[in-house]
């Protein structure tokens, strides 16, 4: 299930706009591996390209090599539909289908893989998703009330079972809980311990005590400077890159003093 | 004291000269509308009375009122449900194409030519039908009656003119479509980002990520659209009366001479030369066609209504 991925060489364009520069990195299965940096250095651009999501922008384009389990994933026969089933996306701010009831919105994604399901066997994996989000105790009874009713965070919690109804091979999450209260934040901070054992997490974070509370890795990603392209500039232990980084662009940030 | 306390912010937002004026504008243009829909309603009322009241071999036909109306209705309403048909779908798919599938600089053409398009009058598109259209329909007519003419809307036998209920319905279909299109196009285009990318993040194809949001999201603007265009076709006058050659009869065949009319355009070919008790019978057949889109109305606020709570607007 859970799978490693490659990164090397990365560059990211906006059109003829370097976005991202250069990056290498391994990202461990069965870990959470946190992302930080000073807003606008490309943190959500690196990884909307981990799923192809990046593409979707007019003339956005990538170069360089990203690998899931020694698979290219730009590779000429490789679909980017297929690529996005395996790498499922938790979004900042709460996006559950407005149109559609809780249970439609977990088994979204199953009603795409065509094959026809039968309704136990659906309602049993949308069970399964929405307990795996901690959210079935809260919910079992409303079922088909629409998703939206639901508050911030449990509308976070939704859209973590729909993705991984699928049972994807990674989650990425994108400030997944910016939008949310401590409370809420918490239970999401839980849930993601509870999901590294099934599943290979990057996180983009902008609270470094989340980022230090979560992660097993850390990376630090930074502007080379003022209109350049944002870089990876360290990445390391979660412990390490909070007690002892290498860098002292990492240990200002850190530390608070710039960002 | 504590209730004049808490009335007394309430009394000087009151007194805020542009909230008085704009409050005062609104309510009467709402009171006015109301006004002017009752009056309209009274004066039918009234005009098509004795029509009601006349003994059945006064009304023209001389078979009475019922028998008089119902081929107009029915004439009306085959011709706009049949261009609604037509239009409804296509106008859809062109709306989502503009929006989702052509490149930018053809959908910006594409959207433009419609807006043109929803701007010709009437009476041009009418003439486009018997100038153009017609000639160019008795061939497929002919078709149509030899290899279809089994299905009862193409049993024939087919105009020589082209002057027949199916030119009808496609000069209506062509005149509605810009409308459904604009307003669908809108609304697709509202189609919240953030749902596109969940859907596509799910890993579903483009169309399935249409399925998923675009459509659901755009429902009510479809239904809304729909009746818009339907509420149109149903009161169409000029493009029906050029275009139309009619000999009376409830009929579905689409494609001979002898043509239902509808309420509208035989309220305009007929009004000039009657007199006496024909005004009152048409007027009666207004009353129904006033009756028919307000019914059409009610409809679609009832369907873009019933699953309010899942229109995304919360
Ligand atoms: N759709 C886009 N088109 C063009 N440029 C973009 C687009 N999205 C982002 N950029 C640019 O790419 C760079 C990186 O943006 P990105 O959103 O990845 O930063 P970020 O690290 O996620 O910031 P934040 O912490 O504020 O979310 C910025 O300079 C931004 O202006
Ligand atoms: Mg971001």
């Amino acid at each position: 299930m859970a799978k490693r991925i490659e990164v090397s060489d990365l560059n990211i364009y906006y059109d003829k706009f370097l976005a991202v520069q250069g990056v290498s990195m391994t990202i461990e299965p069965r870990a959470v591996t946190a992302l930080i940096g000073p807003s606008g250095c490309g943190k959500s651009t690196f990884l909307r390209s981990l799923n192809r999501m990046h593409e979707l922008v007019p003339k956005a384009r990538v170069e360089g090599k990203i690998a899931m389990d020694g698979q290219d994933l730009y590779g000429p026969n490789v679909d980017p539909v297929v690529v996005r089933r395996h790498i499922g996306m938790v979004f900042q701010r709460p996006n559950p289908f407005p149109t559609m009831s809780i249970y439609d919105n977990v088994a979204a994604g199953l009603r795409l893989n065509a094959t026809r399901m039968k309704r136990a066997e659906l309602d049993d994996l949308v069970e399964r998703a929405l307990r795996a989000a901690n959210l079935w105790q809260e919910v079992s009874d409303r079922l088909n009330k629409p998703g939206s009713g639901l508050s911030g965070g449990q509308q976070q919690r939704l859209c973590i079972a729909r993705a991984i109804a699928v049972q994807p091979d990674v989650l990425l999450m994108d400030e997944p809980c910016s939008a949310l209260d401590p409370i809420s934040t918490q239970k999401i901070e839980d849930l993601i311990n509870e999901l590294k054992t099934e599943y290979t997490i990057v996180i983009v974070t902008h609270n470094m005590q989340q980022a230090a509370r979560v992660s097993d890795t850390t990376g630090f990603f930074n502007l080379k400077g003022v209109g350049e392209a944002g870089q990876l500039v360290e990445l390391d232990e979660t412990t390490k890159i909070f007690s002892t980084p290498t860098n002292q662009a990492t240990e200002d940030y850190i530390s608070g003093r710039f960002g | 004291m504590p209730l004049s306390e808490r009335n007394r912010p309430r009394a000087q937002v009151r007194e805020r000269p542009g909230d008085r004026i704009f409050s005062g504008l609104s309510t009467g243009a709402g009171v006015l509308i109301l006004v002017v829909l009752a009056s309209v309603a009274s004066f039918l009322l009234i005009e098509a009375w004795p029509a009601f009241m006349a003994p059945p071999e006064d009304i023209p036909g001389g078979e009475g009122l019922v028998v008089y109306i119902w081929p107009l209705l029915f004439g009306t309403l085959l011709s706009a449900v049949l261009a609604l048909l037509v239009a409804a779908p296509l106008a859809v798919a062109i709306a989502l194409f503009i929006t989702h599938y052509a490149p930018r600089r053809t959908a910006q053409g594409l959207g433009y030519v419609i807006d043109l398009l929803a701007a010709v009058p009437s009476i041009i598109y009418g003439l486009w039908g018997i100038a153009v259209l017609a000639p160019a329909t008795v061939s497929s007519t002919e078709w149509l009656s030899k290899y279809l003419g089994f299905i009862p809307l193409f049993a024939g036998p087919p105009s020589s003119t082209g002057r027949t209920m199916l030119l009808a319905i496609i000069v209506l279909a062509v005149m509605v479509l810009p409308i459904i299109t604009a307003v669908v196009r809108e609304a697709f285009l509202q189609t919240p980002r953030l749902h596109e990318e969940a859907s596509l993040a799910l890993g579903a194809t483009r169309w399935e990520m249409v399925k998923m949001t675009v459509f659901p999201f755009g429902r009510s603007a479809i239904v809304g659209a729909s009746m818009l265009g339907l509420g149109r076709a149903l009161g169409e006058t000029m493009a029906v009366a050029i275009v139309l050659s009619v000999s009376g009869g409830v009929t579905f065949n689409l494609i001979s001479s002898g043509n239902p009319s509808t309420i509208a355009a035989n309220i305009a070919l007929d009004f000039p030369e009657s007199s006496g008790l024909a005004v009152n019978a048409l007027i009666a057949s207004g009353l129904v066609l006033f009756a028919v889109t307000l019914v059409v109305n009610m409809i679609a606020r009832a369907v873009i209504n019933r699953r309010r709570e899942f229109s995304g607007a919360n």
